[in-house]
């Protein structure tokens, strides 16, 4: 993690405002990548890669995620701090102007039967991106497993979603174990 | 609007932060349980449209809680809202990135990867399957979900904005010549 030189907050904040203002339908990740690490060479690809992994592991959104990984990389905490900040800045002004013109457009006729349709939109891509994640559980007892109970417990019976975590993280991750394999270091 | 409220607003969303394994989509059930259910701040129709804005508009799916943050009280609870979604679980990725980076490649990590996918992988079907009974009042959703996913999954590279808008172009088709 040696720095060939230090990446200025402004900097960082510029290049993350950028990828989160035009942030659509995710594919961030390998944005973040081809602007730190390509683009603007703050990294080195070895030094990116770990944070792929962490962003997709940990709770959260992977892009945030992925964004707090090369700040805290570039600049310690103040960088991770830059870079969540400038990539949500600008997406909360613009979804609270949409929320509150959404507000004074309510009345008008058919407007609503129109956001059904939207959000049925929405939910078909999220489904797609559910079959995307499902399809690597598949040949995998356990996983398949896992992903079905999870489904059920919050999805058909309700519960609350903590303590399905606290059940079914450890239980899934030492199902994993035998089969998790270390990586050649590169 | 008043503290007791952003004060709840905090605690109900800070806990799912932590728990949003797999990224947004995990929350959107235990969403809908606590502010449409219990709490009862907005109706079933309006979480179903933040849902729809969130998704239309640039920036993360958690963008989503910032949206409920504001209906429910205004720009405090927006702001609220997204310290709550976003600074636990942000916390954390901060923690273990140290610990992370300085072991790459070792066989935790894999072991974490691969618990962990499958849970949020069900999690998401858990949210995608909230907001489905949400928005199915009739057929025509229902095959706007379906169609969509189909589609999607044959051409992955169609921009989502085509997707919205053709969704909430038949909605309304559907509206005006009924």
């Amino acid at each position: 993690m040696d720095q060939t030189r230090r990446v200025p907050l402004s900097e960082i904040y510029r290049t993350f405002f950028v990828i989160g203002l035009f942030s659509f339908g995710g594919g961030l990740v390998s944005w973040i990548y081809r602007d730190t690490v390509d683009v603007r060479k703050w990294m080195s690809r070895e030094d990116f890669l770990p944070g792929v992994a962490l962003a997709q592991v940990m709770p959260g959104v992977s892009s945030t995620n992925c964004a707090i990984y090369v700040g805290q990389i570039l600049r310690g905490w103040l960088g991770a701090l830059t870079a969540i900040t400038a990539m949500l800045s600008g997406p909360f002004v613009i979804s609270l102007a949409a929320a509150w013109a959404y507000k004074s457009l309510l009345h008008i006729p058919g407007f609503q039967e129109t956001m059904v349709g939207v959000a049925a939109a929405a939910i078909g891509m999220l489904m797609r991106t559910g079959v995307e994640a499902a399809r690597p559980q598949i040949r995998d007892l356990s996983a398949m497993a896992v992903m079905i109970a999870s489904f059920l417990a919050v999805g058909v019976f309700r519960f609350p979603l903590v303590p399905v975590i606290c059940v079914m993280g450890p239980i899934s991750v030492a199902l994993a174990w035998p089969k998790a394999k270390a990586e050649a270091a590169e | 609007m008043n503290a007791e409220t952003l004060i709840r607003i905090f605690t109900i969303i800070a806990p799912l932060s932590l728990a949003s394994f797999g990224g947004a989509s995990s929350i959107y059930a235990p969403m809908q349980h606590e502010v449409v259910d219990i709490e009862q701040w907005i109706t079933a129709r309006e979480f179903l449209d933040l849902f729809a804005i969130s998704r239309a508009m640039p920036g993360p799916g958690s963008l989503f809680c910032t949206l409920v943050g504001w209906q429910v009280a205004g720009f405090a609870g927006a702001v609220i809202a997204s310290i709550a979604i976003y600074l636990p679980s942000s916390i954390v990725v901060y923690g273990v990135g140290h610990v992370w980076s300085r072991h790459r490649g070792k066989r935790w990590h894999n072991a974490l990867e691969r618990g962990l996918n499958p849970l949020g992988a069900g999690l998401l079907f858990a949210g995608v399957v909230t907001l489905a009974k949400l928005a199915s009042d009739g057929f025509l959703p229902i095959a706007i979900i379906g169609v969509v996913c189909a589609l999607n999954v044959w051409k992955p590279k169609i921009h989502p904005v085509i997707f919205l808008i053709s969704g909430g172009g038949l909605c309304y088709a559907a509206y005006a010549f009924a």
